[in-house]
Parts: C-alpha cells; structure tokens; sequence
C-alpha cells in the first residue's frame, strides 16, 4: 500500500471516529439532562409534564407525612415566597432530610401538579443549604399566589 | 511553636523549589554541568523540608492542639488515632499539603532511580517538576494555609466528618494523590523531552515504569473510593456518575491511554507526538480533577470549602499549565516525526484504534461533567447530567474497545497478516459466543441481550488474554514481567465487566417499610426484623441498631445489624449498613427512617457479583505493578552501573 493511500485510510478513521463521537454524544444528550426548577417555575406552568426534572427548595415546617401502610412520603417544597409544591416519594429521604431545610428532588411532574420524586437528595454543606439551591432561591423576587390553575 | 516550624518549612520548601526549577534548567542553557547536578541534591532537599512540614501538622493532629485551626475545625479528641491522623488529608489544606509532598517524594524517587538517564535531560525533568511544585506551594501560602493559628483556641474540635471516619477513607486520598501526581513525572518527561528536541524511543522507555506505578495507584485509589461508596454511603452503589467520581476516572482514562501508546513510541518510536499530548493531558486532567473536588464548584463529601479566591487560583494555575505545555508542544511538534512505519492490520493500528477510543470516551465523560457547570456559568440555567448520558456513551464505545482488547494482544508489529489473525482468534471467539448464548441460562432471570454482550466481551478478553499469555513460549517462571502484567491486567478487566454486567442487571433493590417483626423476601432470602436498639455507645458515637435475621428456605442463614450512628452536635447522622459479602453476591441492608408505631424504612438489596468490580481493579492494578518491574527496566540500569563502574576501573 502506497503510503498516500495509508494516509487516507487514517484520516476517513479519524473522520468516521469523529462523527461516531458526535452521534454518540447527541444521542445520550437527549432527556439525560435534568434542569433545576423552583417551586415557583411549576405553579406558573414552566416545568414540562412528564419530564424527568428537578425541583430544588426549602421543606414546609410541618408538612412531612407518611403513609401508614407504605413507605410513602409527602411533603411540600417550598420557595422564599412561599410559593408550594407538593412532592410524593416511596424511596428512603436521605440522613440529611429535615423539615425546614433545602432538599432536590428528581422526578417527574403530572397532570395532578404533584411531583413524583424518584430520588430525593440533602447534600449540602455546614450551613444546609447545597449551592445551587440557595442560587435560585435568589432569584425569585415576585411572590406568586393563588396561580395554581397555572400549573396545568 | 511546632506548626510555626511547619509553615517556615513550607516556605524553604517554596525556595528551594524555585531553585529547582530555575537552576538546572538554567545549567543546560549555560552549560553548567555544576547547575544540572544541583538537580538532585535539592530535590532530595525539598523532599526533606516538605516532610518536616508534614510531620509537623501530623503532630498537631495527634496532640490535638486546637490553637492550630485546622486542627480545631477537623479533629476531637475522642477520636481514634488513625482517623487523627488521617484527618490530617480529610480537609483542603492538608490533603494540598499531602499533594505537595508525594509530589517532593516523587521527584526523590526519579532523582534516585534514573542514574541511568542523561544529566541534561535528567535536569530538565527535575526543574518541570519544581515548577509544578512552585505553583502547588505558592497556592498553599497564600490561599491555604494549614498552619493558620486561632486567637482564641476552643476546647474542644468540630471532629471530622463522620462519613470521613473509616479506614477505607484513611486510605483512599493518599492512593489516589499517587496517581495524580504521579503523572507529572510522565508529564516532566514529555516536556523535557520537547525543550530537548529529541524524542526518541528513550524518552518513552524511562518514562514508561513510573506512568505505570502512577497508573496503579489511580487504579487502587479509584477501586477503593468505589468500595468505600458502597459500604459507608449506605446507598448500596459502586459507581454514580458524580463528578466527583468523573474526576478521578478522568485522569485514569487518558492515563490507561497513555500507558498503551508509550509501549508504541518505546517499541516502534511511532505515535510520538500522540503520546506527548496524551502525557500532558493526563496531567492536566489530573489538575483539573483536583480543581473540580478541592474548589467548591461542586457540592460533595470531597468538597471541604467554596472559596472563589482559591478556586481562581487553580483554574489560573491549570491555564499556565495547559497553555503553557501546548503552546510548547504546537512549536515543536513538527519535529517529532514519528520514524518507525507500520501496515494498516499491525499491533500499531489496533493500540491506535484503543487510544482513539479511549480519547473520545475521556472527551465525552469530560464533556458530561463539565457541562453543567458550563451552563451555569452562561447563566442559562441549572442541569445535572444523569447516569444514561455516561452508560449510554460507555456501552458502545466500551464494546469497541474491549473487543479489539482481544485482538490486540495477538497483533504483530510492523505489519500482520489478516488471515493468521483470524485462525488465532477464532477458537477464543467461538468459546466466548458459546458463553454469551448459554452463560445466562445459569441466572434465573429474564434473557437480557446486555448480559450476553457483557458475557461476551469479558469471556472474549479473558480467553484471548489466557491464550495469548500461554503463547509466550519459555516456562511459566521464565515468562517476562511484562506478559504476566498485560495479562493479569486484561483479565482483570474482563472481571470488572462481569461484575458490571451482572450487578446492574441482576440486582435487586428495594426500598421498603417494615413493621416489627414483619418480614420481606428478596431473591430467595427472607429478611426478618425483629429488634431495635436506641442509645448504644461507640466510641464517639452512639447509635441505633436494627435486627435483621435472613433466613434460607426457612432455614436460619444470618442475622445482620445495620447501625445509624451520630457523632455528636453538629455533624451529620451516618447509615453503617450491614452486609454479608461473598464472591457470587452480597446481601445489603441499610436501616432508613422511623416511620412511626415502631416501623421503620430500610433499603434491602441482593447484589450478585458486585465484588467482581473491586476484584477486577486489584487485578488490574497487580497486574501494572508486574510491568513496571519488567528485566528490561532494570536491565538499563544494570548496563548503566556496570559501565559506570567499568570507567572508574578504567580511571584508577
């Protein structure tokens, strides 16, 4: 084989590695990615049904219940606003679970404007409060109340 | 008085680094012979006041000296003393410090065992390895001192964080810390190598064993960061997909990359340039790995403090570095022309297409991990990657990989023809496709076409690695090092892919409430809880502790005691989960929440060949160790010496 030829073979490699990659990475992109939404975002009806999604807030004081039977939970989220979502999960809330502190929960929102959570996270540091959470707990200035029609 | 001396120490460390990277380097350009030999002398100076530093802050651990704030924010004096001591790398400043150190140490070990490599290309290594060393002390000093003392010492520490408190973790920062670090040795060389202009097969030759312990310690500190996520989490995973986890599988990815295309550029003096970069990629990706945990950006049990003043520091750092070497490298890799040819089905091709693919599979895992933090940064909005993105990128490009693993082994140099290759492989090819087919007809389970690939590959692998190593001629005991490396590393991996295989489509968990006395079955076993206990005292913990009796076929198999523990005011509960290992499958069972009228939740799992996983990667680290004792490593050096001693000889 003339060295030229050689030459080709390597860069029609390179390119077919290229576009594999590529195809590859547009492929496992899609609905991998799990955006951070506040309470407020699912009230005014920004939050995708069905989609897996994350909700990020502070838990209502007095608002964890647990079924008698199941392992079930429930419990609401709550923004600086007091904007509220109720959140429904059957998995173990983490050590770090308390009422009046800031949780992520990953899941999925239905047509009832409840969150189904499939996993419910507490990580933070010293001061309860995970970085992210506390950013766009932040950026809510306007009070939402009485919208709850706007979920759907 | 003593942590006093630590700081001074680690700011004669700063100066005699900057000795050392300034004179030897300045020797060869004047050439100094007397310049290049302060190389050594000072590395092993700067080995000495690093370890004086070091000591010192262990000192202050263990005597508890709370007016030192690290020791106060991190330590108690109730604490067992291998956790004080380990303390000493559970927080940014010490474990940057223990950074610090491994790195001097490293840098004593090339000036000691490469007597054999040329002092101007010795000094050059040496004076890369100062810089480093600069900018890692310079960010200690004036961002992270761990001798900070407090005006008012309390009486007692915060303790250390509880999930911190185990022997896996005591262990797991120093390994990894080898690993990273390590590869600013194979990182030194290929710089050195570039300012020297000459890239030939030595280069690669010298730098080849210390890539490769580097390399091991990766492996060990990855697989024992896995285990201890399993246990001491208490969420039952080996692998997340957590950045954090990225970070260190990053280095590793590039760095198995690295390992393979030397032995190209050491054999064939081919895929020179390719290696160079894969050497500061490695390196810089351990950097960044380091940037991502100690900086804050992420939130995790590895992230100690978010302080942007020090997060900008690395990431200024990591820009010098990267920019730096490939602003060297753009200049001069048009020198490093690649002499040795080969054929389009030659050992060459098949070590390229593992390189290539494990490049793109190091840039889609980087990518995953970096793109949150990208999209945060543009102020878009706030994503999390999840565990599809990086399985559904690891599959296919795992496949391609791992099959051409098999082939690989057996390809010639130079040049082979397609048709032998075909005879070799066809016995190992059947005996794996009669694996794949039946193999899972011995689970009990639904047919999954993801176990039979995963069968597939790992039986393909480990086959064609057996044949390949019985092949090597001469006796079992005569066989070079090498071939028992590349085997023991290979077959190691096909038990990784078992493990993987078989624990994430086979396992079963659960999440489940149980009242006392109630029971639940999981994969034949049925988990009974009978007891609750509140209030038992640890050592500096108390605890409560759940009573689980399994039972077999309703005979009584073992009784098992999950623990939640709390270490005091302050600090955070911990799950201890109770688990009954064995080679074919654990049994793991973490206790929940109170649920109230004597309830409780708990997280009952079945998990069969998940041992396989760490099994794999202590295989894969024996088997690296093997390699970098290879003859001809030692043989240079024996040529070396005995030469050397052959000119004094001469001179008397």
């Amino acid at each position: 084989m003339k060295a030229r030829q050689k030459r080709l073979i390597f860069v029609l490699l390179g390119i077919v590695a290229v576009m594999g990659a590529s195809f590859l990475i547009n492929k496992a992109m899609q609905g991998n990615f799990y955006k951070l939404y506040t309470p407020k975002a699912v009230l005014v009806g920004e939050v995708p049904i069905g989609q897996v999604v994350r909700i990020g807030g502070l838990v209502k004081k007095g608002s964890l219940k647990r079924s008698d039977t199941k392992l079930e939970a429930r419990f609401i989220v709550l923004d600086r606003n007091k904007n509220e979502v109720t959140i429904v999960t059957n998995k173990i809330l983490p050590d770090l679970f308390k009422e009046g502190k800031s949780q992520v929960a990953r899941g999925i929102l239905k047509e009832d404007g409840i969150f189904y959570a499939e996993e419910v996270l507490a990580k933070h540091d010293a001061n309860y409060m995970p970085a992210e959470v506390k950013d766009i707990l932040k950026k809510e200035h306007t009070p939402i109340t009485k919208v709850k029609e706007g979920a759907k | 008085m003593i942590p006093e001396i630590g700081h001074f120490a680690l700011i004669i460390g700063l100066a005699i680094a900057i000795i050392q990277a300034v004179f030897p380097m300045m020797g060869v350009r004047l050439n100094q012979p007397q310049w290049m030999a302060l190389a050594r002398p000072v590395a092993g100076a700067q080995f000495l006041f690093l370890g004086i530093s070091f000591a010192c802050l262990i000192y202050a651990f263990l005597s508890s000296d709370f007016s030192v704030k690290l020791v106060a924010n991190h330590s108690h004096t109730q604490m067992p003393t291998i956790y004080k001591v380990s303390s000493v790398w559970g927080n940014h400043e010490g474990s940057l410090l223990l950074w610090t150190f491994i790195l001097s140490g490293w840098g004593v070990a090339v000036s000691i065992f490469s007597r054999s490599i040329p002092p101007v290309m010795l000094a050059r290594v040496m004076s890369v390895m100062g810089m480093v060393a600069i900018g890692f002390l310079l960010f200690l000093i004036m961002t992270s001192n761990p001798f900070e003392r407090l005006p008012f010492p309390p009486v007692e520490g915060r303790t250390l964080n509880p999930l911190l408190q185990d022997f896996g973790l005591a262990v797991h920062p120093p390994m990894l810390y080898m690993g990273y670090v390590g590869f600013s040795v194979a990182f030194s060389f290929a710089i050195a190598a570039m300012l020297g202009g000459k890239l030939d097969a030595a280069w690669a030759r010298w730098a080849r064993p210390w890539t490769n312990i580097a390399w091991i310690f990766l492996t060990g500190g990855i697989t024992l960061g896995s285990w201890w996520a399993y246990y001491e989490l208490g969420w039952g995973g080996w692998w997340f997909w957590d950045p954090v986890e990225n970070a260190s599988l990053l280095p590793w990815l590039a760095g198995t990359a690295l390992v393979h295309s030397l032995a190209v550029t050491e054999k064939r003096a081919a895929f020179k340039s390719w290696t160079v970069l894969l050497a500061i990629l490695a390196f810089s990706l351990s950097l960044l790995g380091t940037f991502l945990v100690r900086s804050g950006v992420l939130t995790s049990v590895h992230s100690f403090a978010a302080d942007p003043e020090r997060g900008l520091f690395i990431l200024v750092f990591l820009l010098i570095v990267i920019g730096g070497s490939l602003t060297l490298y753009a200049a001069k890799a048009s020198k490093l022309e690649s002499t040795g040819r080969f054929e389009l089905v030659s050992r060459e091709v098949g070590l390229l297409v593992n390189n290539i693919t494990l490049a793109i599979l190091t840039l889609t895992v980087l990518l995953g991990t970096l793109y949150p933090l990208i999209i945060d940064a543009l102020g878009v909005g706030k994503i999390s990657v999840g565990p599809p993105y990086f399985n559904n990128i690891s599959l296919p490009l795992g496949t391609v990989l791992f099959l051409m693993m098999g082939v690989g082994l057996f390809l010639r140099w130079k040049k082979d023809s397609p048709e032998r290759l075909f005879k070799k492989l066809l016995l190992p090819a059947n005996i794996a496709l009669i694996i794949a087919i039946f193999g899972p007809m011995f689970f009990e389970k639904a047919f999954s076409w993801r176990v039979s690939l995963g069968l597939l590959l790992a039986s393909w692998i480990a086959l064609t690695a057996l044949m390949w190593f019985a092949a090597q001629g001469r006796s079992l005991w005569q066989k070079p090092l090498s071939a028992w490396g590349a085997m023991f590393g290979h077959v190691g991996m096909a038990v990784v892919i078992t493990g993987i295989t078989l624990t994430s489509m086979y396992s079963t968990e659960k999440d489940v409430r149980l009242d006392a006395n109630s029971g639940y079955e999981v994969a034949g076993y049925s988990f009974k809880f009978t007891k609750i206990e509140k209030d038992l005292k640890g050592k500096n913990f108390s605890a409560i502790r759940a009573t689980i009796e399994i039972s077999q076929k309703g005979k009584p198999f073992i009784t098992l005691y999950p623990e939640k523990r709390n270490y005091g005011p302050g600090t955070m509960p911990m799950t201890e989960a109770g688990i009954d290992g064995g080679l074919f499958r654990d049994l793991f069972i973490a206790l929940g929440e109170p649920l109230g009228k004597g309830a409780w939740s708990f997280r009952i799992y079945h998990k069969p060949f998940v041992r396989w996983i760490w099994l794999g990667g202590i295989l894969i680290a024996f088997g690296g160790l093997l390699a970098a004792f290879d003859g001809r490593y030692r043989r240079t050096r024996k040529v070396f010496l005995k030469e050397k001693a052959r000119r004094k000889g001469t001179m008397a």
